[in-house]
């Protein structure tokens, strides 16, 4: 049987080991972390269904589990090639072919020191929150509940001020939805997103947006957050300019989330050296045909699945991660 | 006469959502919730009559109104001649016209 390493075990990896296992072809899941899963771990529920990550993401464990896969958990892998994957113990696994399931890099919002990020408490990054959400408790740092609540879209997104020229794709629907949930839990409270564009992309998150505006009164105010600093009364100010009003605008908030983009690993460039490969002016693997080979790295025997290649959203990743799968089925078939 | 001391004090032009209150905008909201699904497309400025004759913009005051700016909301809706241009072309439906005569109705005292 001809045999498959998948790097990365998260929905990605998962998804391709699957196909491939259902094509007739042995695959190896090789994931860095003690457990399978990837950034699906850290999520509440998802856009914009309101879905359990949960539900999402024990199915595919136990379809892992079921199908007899094998997984190679706590494995790093420094270089990659059509027939042999180095790990950092320095063991190489020999195969027939690779997918290249890693993801990306969740921007780190230190970076833009102007919004106080671990400087200031209540200043949180949408992943926080999501984990606030899954253990069911949001408050400020002192406990109490927020009273006015500011979104801050496109932190770490097409911003050339810290390299990051793309468009993370997601943050602007998970913005929309996380503001919804805090309008439900906090019914009094006032939440503002700002935001650059409204990129409302996929079925049904046009209509969510919608929603979040005419049901749940959220405002949605164009422009971006200059700065935020913390007033006396522990609060923080922030400033923007409103451009549909072509005024500056300020007010002072219990809590800033900021929706923080993603953005391509910086182990990248190792891998893509290793192997030949290219990578895009973002630092994403640049896939072979922008058309027609989009799950193909330009090396034969090499797949992309899910955000290696740019930002996606799940859906996109799992559909992606079965086309990568039945690329490699047929390469392995000629 | 006021003595000319040779300079102006300008006010702040910035929005201030906390000294603005917001009560008469939530008003305005909740009688026609609509209204928040705007998305600052501009059709109705484009089409409008009274707009290509004159400053009005609704776009921009119906914003400015939803942040709590009132004054000159109402002078500036007496500018609009009520053709309905603005509700045949608005791509969320708004009904641009209502909008008119509530914002006139609720802020005649600002």
């Amino acid at each position: 049987m001809k045999k498959v390493i998948v790097i990365g075990g998260g929905a990605a990896g998962m998804q391709a080991a699957l196909r491939l296992r259902a094509r007739g072809v042995e695959p190896l899941v090789v994931e860095r972390e003690t457990e399978t899963g990837g950034k699906l771990r850290g999520w509440h529920v998802l856009f914009p269904s309101f879905t359990p990550a949960g539900e999402l993401l024990s199915e595919l464990r136990r379809r892992v589990r079921e199908s007899g896969i094998e997984v190679l958990t706590g494995a790093t892998v420094t270089a990659i090639a059509p027939r042999r994957v180095t790990l950092s113990d320095g063991r190489c696994l020999a195969c027939d072919a690779v997918v290249l399931a890693t993801g990306f890099t969740l921007f780190d919002a230190r970076i833009k020191e102007e919004y106080g990020y671990g400087i200031y408490d209540n200043v949180v990054t949408s992943a926080d929150l999501e984990r606030m959400f899954a253990q069911g408790r949001v408050a400020k740092a002192d406990g109490t509940a927020p009273r006015r609540i500011a979104f801050l879209h496109c932190v770490g997104s097409r911003d050339e001020k810290v390299c990051q020229q793309h468009c993370s794709r997601v943050c602007c629907i998970t913005g929309v939805k996380q503001a919804m949930e805090l309008r439900r839990m906090f019914p009094a409270a006032d939440v503002f997103n700002f935001y650059m564009d409204m990129r409302m992309f996929g079925p049904g998150y046009e209509e969510l947006y919608r929603e979040a505006q005419q049901r749940c009164n959220i405002h949605f105010v164009r422009g971006r957050i200059s700065e935020a600093s913390p007033t006396i009364d522990g609060r923080l100010q922030i400033k923007a300019e409103d451009t549909l009003t072509g005024r500056p605008l300020r007010m002072s908030v219990d809590m800033l989330v900021l929706l923080v983009g993603m953005r391509a690993n910086d182990d990248n460039a190792a891998l893509a050296a290793s192997a030949g490969l290219a990578r895009s002016a973002s630092g994403f693997m640049a896939p072979r045909d922008l058309f027609l080979g989009r799950v193909s790295a330009p090396v034969e025997g090499i797949f992309y699945a899910g955000t290696v290649t740019a930002p996606k959203t799940l859906g996109e990743t799992l559909d992606e991660a079965t086309a990568a799968a039945d690329a490699a089925a047929e390469y392995l078939k000629a | 006469m006021a003595i000319e001391f040779g300079y102006t004090i300008s006010k702040p032009r910035a929005i201030d959502i906390d000294r603005n209150n917001l009560r008469k905008s939530d008003e305005i909201l909740r009688e026609m919730p609509e209204l928040q699904t705007c998305i600052g497309c501009g059709s109705c400025t484009a089409v409008c009559t009274a707009g290509n004759l004159t400053s009005f913009n609704f776009r921009r005051v119906h914003t400015l109104v939803r942040r709590g700016e009132y004054r000159g909301a109402y002078e500036e809706m007496n500018k609009c001649m009520l053709c309905g241009k603005c509700r045949l072309v608005c791509p969320r439906g708004i009904n641009t016209r209502g909008v008119v005569l509530l914002l006139k109705r609720k802020l005649g005292d600002f």
